[in-house]
């Protein structure tokens, strides 16, 4: 059981900021994301965009803000439960809360953020009648173990960069690789596109385009899958395996059952107050909650964090005494041993 | 002032016909006008913000106005979408403009 004072679950800008605001209030913080990685939409979406409207920073890309955030939080050693979704909250007769992901893991804290933005990223499936039928069997979203494919019968569908690098990469494990794609054009890395290029000259890749998977067959697992073309009749092609890559979409997911209230697809908070839920002990902060007025931006997830902060911090230490303190004044005291100060002023007598 | 709108339709996911006066002047695009007026729920349209990264605001375009041009970016995105049809475009890079008086478009299932 992994154990902290605020639980945040999603580790995008709102969350990893939440980290840092907390380490000053001296709270420790574990973080969730079902993403491998944090940053939120920032890494996922578009870690090379640029975003202009961070508070100091005419310019920065998103995923250099990720790392910005992490850089600030450091200190703080926050923990990460990361490609894991979180799936169930318990509340426990001493008020705290226990959230288990979708793989097991739990975690215990008194208090528990959701900076889920839009939700957990989930893979977009193609809109085939009986896909879910063979899910794990035959049928993969992601790929999690390349070894699965060894000497198999892979089809791989998809036009961005998932679906050329995995293709390149199966290329050398599975016994045959198809790549199917509805256009010609793919979009992914110039040098992915002509590695993809070489090794369909060299007989590596098959690749089939402008294409569509129509259907899946199989008794109890996936023997074939129907391949159409633009104009054309239909063909089979006999494969183990079939992993459509068409990129991820947030969706609420888990905790739209957790007996918070939700409206328009995000959680109501109190923002006269501290942004927390219907359920005391539990804050919504950053693009997942909603209020009267609110905005998605970056920006205001920062605020709402910092705010959320201090109310969990009475939640924690009940009746203890707290003000606000300036970083500049009291320096930042790392849990890591730590810390930074602003420079004393030199006194020194002039002759 | 003059009047910068243009009057637009948009036949919302239940098959809802909206007409609706869009401004010419505030650089909104076709997504955030149906945003505007919560023609579809708040988290089903718009998703990645514009970026064409999403599809969340595909509509078919009904009516033969003239549109901008589809770039690489609308093209690819919409190459890895699903209820993808001809007529399908990304609202997200349909900069409204007053040339666009009387479009029509119906908005994509959410997916």
């Amino acid at each position: 059981m992994i154990t902290t004072d605020i639980l945040i679950i999603g580790a995008g800008p709102t969350g990893l900021f939440t980290v840092f605001e907390a380490g000053l209030l001296k709270l420790n913080c574990h973080l969730i994301d079902a993403l491998p990685q944090p940053g939120g939409q920032c890494s996922e979406l578009y870690p090379k965009k640029p975003i202009y409207d961070i508070p100091a920073y005419p310019e920065i890309l998103a995923g250099d803000l990720t790392e910005k955030l992490l850089e600030q939080c450091k200190q703080f050693e926050p923990g990460f439960t990361l490609g894991e979704r979180a799936e169930t909250i318990e509340k426990q007769e001493d008020g705290s809360f226990i959230v288990t992901t979708n793989k097991g893991t739990k975690h215990k804290a008194p208090v528990i953020a959701i900076a889920g933005g839009l939700g957990s990223f989930e893979p977009r499936k193609p809109l085939l009648d009986n896909i879910t039928d063979y899910e794990d069997c035959g049928v993969e979203y992601m790929i999690k173990e390349p070894e699965l494919y060894r000497d198999k019968k892979v089809v791989i569908a998809g036009g961005g960069d998932s679906a050329l690098d995995w293709s390149i990469f199966l290329s050398d494990i599975a016994s045959s690789v198809t790549l199917i794609h509805r256009r010609n054009e793919f979009r992914g890395h110039l040098d992915s596109v002509e590695k993809v290029q070489e090794l369909k000259n060299s007989g590596k890749i098959n690749l089939i385009t402008p294409a569509e998977i129509t259907a899946i067959n199989g008794n109890g697992k996936v023997e074939n899958v129907e391949v159409t073309k633009k104009g054309e009749a239909p063909i089979l092609v006999d494969t183990d395996h079939f992993i459509p890559l068409f990129g991820l979409s947030p969706k609420l997911g888990p905790i739209a059952n957790w007996g918070l209230e939700i409206e328009k697809n995000a959680i109501k908070v109190n923002n006269a107050l501290d942004y927390q839920t219907n359920i005391p002990g539990i804050y919504a902060i950053g693009d997942v909650n909603t209020y009267p007025g609110k905005l998605k931006l970056i920006l205001c997830g920062f605020h709402e964090a910092t705010l959320m902060c201090q109310s969990a911090y009475q939640i924690i230490n009940p009746g203890k005494r707290y003000v606000l303190k300036y970083t500049t004044v009291a320096g930042v005291d790392g849990f890591d041993g730590t810390r930074k100060e602003a420079p004393k002023a030199v006194v020194k007598a002039i002759q | 002032m003059d009047n910068l709108d243009i009057n637009i339709t948009i036949i919302d996911r239940d098959g809802v016909k909206h007409q609706i006066e869009a401004p010419t002047d505030m650089a909104m695009n076709l997504m955030e006008v149906v945003r505007s007026y919560e023609l579809a729920p708040e988290g089903t349209i718009g998703i990645c913000g514009g970026m064409a990264m999403c599809a969340s605001c595909q509509c078919y375009v009904l009516s033969d106005t003239e549109l901008p041009e589809m770039q690489d970016d609308e093209e690819a995105m919409l190459s890895e979408a699903f209820y993808v049809k001809d007529n399908s475009r990304l609202g997200c890079q349909i900069q409204i403009t007053p040339e666009m008086e009387g479009l029509e478009v119906e908005l994509a299932p959410e997916s």
